[in-house]
């Protein structure tokens, strides 16, 4: 009997992220190939290099970053890319800046479906086309199984302010509308009910989105009329409102018929015992506007799918400084303050 | 949303507003005896609305609150162990024993999971047969049913590696603590609804009648709670000592049979200790003698654990309706939600908290 000879080789082809993936050898190189480079290319990224060279407009700099642990990773309405994308898109576009460009830091966890990271790269590499902006430059490291939750994403991102605008939240005057671009707490209602141990299903979808296209135009309208914007992400529009209040040290009183949820959205908040307030958002904007420029924003705001339903919800006030506080349908007042922390549901 | 905004009409609440301001003739202090009820109050500023002869003040139906540090301790220290997973309903976890909270634990490695349902506690014992799965079966009648379940079909499957830390306590020798009491103002109480519907209101009737109050089984939207306030003034003003329910939708007068039924099987009647009240004879349940290889207590040697409460807390005061919490020397100032002193500060569903999130040093009028 002959034995046929047999060649061991390095498997090249893996269904899912492996530690050699992040190790800087040929495995890496064909992560890049495969996943990475079909999606996002660009003149920066596509030279390979440590780092991208950029030649910035005139202007003052915008930089931030953040870093996404969303679980689950894909839930109704996005997915952590485009949350990813998203996200750093409106921290730039809400200082007033033109967004541009990008970084990409994956930490991946040893076993993620490599077919599960291309969506996500695909997804954010649409997000950025969507947005206006190119994700320049970017790194890949791998941890051991149980060192991360499957794939924990930072994205930083570089834009330039607008001349003449000067957006920040200690800048709310009395007399000021507080304008709220939509309804409040899809997004993290729709996290909280796709996760595991909830027995109800629901059709909230995330709210996911760049604000920086509707934030420009109302910037080109009136750009010295706004006085202070925010995206209401953790915490909801009540952490907004709060830290604008204590940061201007003014006081903020909005109307509770004002205030938008939707009847699902509503409805998951009742069951759990959670204030939509506290809830997050990822495509609304909380805005301080100058009273006479109010109607010229909301006819702007309104000429936008993301700002169809924007609303007055109330107005800055000299009274009680640093907090805020809201008129009930009954007529009665309440504080609205910030939320402790992870919102909890109730035993009963 | 049908069965809620019916029950948020602001012009509904407006007419039983006026119907209580042309009803009352005189000062009546009324107790809410459930922290979800309390909540409502505060959150959408019913107590302003009312006249101000109507006093609300908060009773003890809040099960967070009255939860013993000594079980705190005790959950904290079964919760350390590397064989057990520990699951609990969401809000016990901020709550702080003497120098932690099951959060801290989780943070130091302890396996703390937050569950909606005990059935789900069973579901993760099945799944991991060399862990120890403990819940935290903690509240009054509204979570004793579901509680009781769990340990039942436990016992039915043989399913060996599942317990109950047990914290079950009940609402009418509450409220004849309450009543007993020598600094007692409480001359009505709004029953809360959530307790009727499992245990219905047959039971409230030897209270009304023996300490001359109206009970009143009450629900939790506005246009409820003043629906409610009005039948008790009402009551009171005729001088009836009677139970009228104002929850017909939820609530009968014998409750749901079936849930009772899974309570006496599972668990007996039992003394237990109230935090920052102490010991109320036959005040709770506790597991019955076939059920004994599920108590945590039990299974885990506990008895050395032993806990004080903080000497400024007097967040019994409050559960008893003797203060209101704004009145506390330590309100806001030793005692924040950060900072909690009593158990009436953390929980959503305290009164410390509900005065410090929406009314705290700000004049609401």
């Amino acid at each position: 009997m002959t034995i046929a000879p047999v060649c061991f080789t390095p498997i090249l082809q893996h269904e899912t992220v492996q530690m050699a993936h992040g190790a800087g050898g040929r495995l890496s190189q064909s992560l890049m190939q495969r996943v990475f480079m079909p999606h996002i290319h660009n003149p920066f990224l596509d030279l390979l290099d440590d780092q991208a060279k950029l030649d910035l407009p005139s202007g003052r700099t915008a930089f931030t970053t953040d870093t996404y642990v969303v679980s689950p990773v894909f839930f109704p309405g996005g997915n952590i890319g485009e949350l990813a994308v998203n996200g750093t898109v409106n921290d730039l576009a809400v200082g007033g800046a033109k967004p541009l460009y990008l970084s990409a830091g994956f930490v991946l966890e040893e076993g993620f479906l490599l077919a599960e990271l291309e969506t996500i790269v695909k997804s954010m590499a649409e997000a950025a086309c969507r947005a206006g902006v190119m994700i320049v430059t970017g790194d890949t490291k791998v941890v051991g199984k149980g060192q991360c939750d499957r794939i924990f994403i930072n994205t930083s991102g570089i834009g330039i302010i607008r001349e003449g605008v000067n957006l920040s939240c200690r800048n709310l005057k009395v007399g000021d509308s507080i304008i709220l671009s939509g309804t409040v707490g899809d997004h993290g209602m729709a996290i909280m009910t796709s996760r595991e141990g909830l027995s109800f299903q629901s059709r909230i979808t995330s709210d996911c989105a760049a604000l920086n296209g509707m934030i420009g135009s109302i910037l080109d309208e009136v750009p010295l009329a706004i006085h202070a914007m925010r995206d209401p992400t953790r915490g909801g529009v009540a952490a907004t409102l709060n830290e604008l209040a204590v940061s201007s040290s003014v006081g903020i009183e909005i109307n509770e018929t004002t205030i938008l949820v939707k009847p699902d959205v509503r409805g998951a908040c009742e069951l759990l015992g959670i204030d939509p307030l506290h809830v997050a958002n990822e495509g609304k904007l909380v805005m301080a506007v100058a009273a006479d420029k109010v109607q010229t924003v909301l006819d702007v705001m309104r000429t936008f799918d993301l700002g169809r339903d924007a609303v007055i919800i109330g107005s800055v006030v000299d009274d009680h400084p640093g907090m805020v506080v809201m008129r009930t349908v009954y007529g009665s007042r309440r504080i609205i303050d910030l939320p402790l922390g992870e919102q909890l549901p109730r035993i009963c | 949303m049908k069965f809620i905004d019916e029950y948020r009409d602001p012009q509904l609440a407006r007419k039983f507003l006026d119907e209580i301001r042309r009803t009352t003739t005189r000062h009546w202090t009324i107790m809410e005896i459930c922290g979800g009820q309390t909540h409502s109050i505060i959150r959408n500023g019913i107590d302003q609305l009312l006249p101000e002869s109507i006093e609300l003040v908060h009773g003890p139906g809040c099960p967070v609150c009255v939860t013993p540090l000594e079980s705190i301790e005790r959950a904290l220290a079964i919760a350390s162990r590397k064989e057990v997973i520990f699951t609990s309903f969401g809000d016990m976890l901020r709550v702080p024993g003497n120098s932690k909270d099951l959060f801290m634990v989780r943070s130091e490695g302890g396996d703390v999971r937050i569950l909606f349902s005990p059935l789900d506690a069973l579901q993760i014992a099945r799944d991991n047969p060399t862990k120890e799965v403990v819940f935290f079966a903690v509240g009054f009648e509204t979570t004793a049913p579901a509680n009781a379940m769990a340990v039942w079909q436990a016992a039915r499957e043989g399913i060996k590696n599942f317990s109950v830390l047990v914290s079950q306590v009940m609402v009418p020798p509450a409220m004849r603590a309450i009543l007993l009491s020598p600094g007692n103002r409480v001359q009505g109480f709004l029953a809360a609804g959530h307790v009727c519907a499992v245990m219905g209101y047959e039971e409230y009737e030897p209270v009304a009648h023996e300490f001359n109050v109206p009970v009143v089984p009450t629900g939790f939207e506005p246009v409820d709670l003043l629906a409610g306030i009005l039948r008790t003034v009402e009551l009171l003003e005729e001088g009836r000592a009677e139970v009228v329910n104002c929850y017909g939708r939820v609530v009968s007068r014998e409750g749901n049979l079936a849930a009772k039924q899974t309570i006496s099987k599972v668990f007996e009647v039992t003394d237990r200790q109230w935090r920052g009240i102490g010991l109320i004879p036959l005040s709770g349940l506790g597991l019955r003698a076939e059920y004994a290889h599920f108590d945590a207590e039990k299974k885990f040697d506990l008895t050395h654990i032993r806990a004080a409460e903080s000497l400024l807390c007097m967040s019994g005061s409050v559960l008893q309706g003797i203060l209101k919490p704004d009145a506390c020397p330590a309100f806001s100032r030793e005692c924040t939600p950060e900072h909690p002193l009593g158990a009436t500060m953390v929980s959503s569903e305290g009164a410390c908290a509900a005065y410090y999130n929406y009314h705290r040093n700000f004049d609401v009028s």
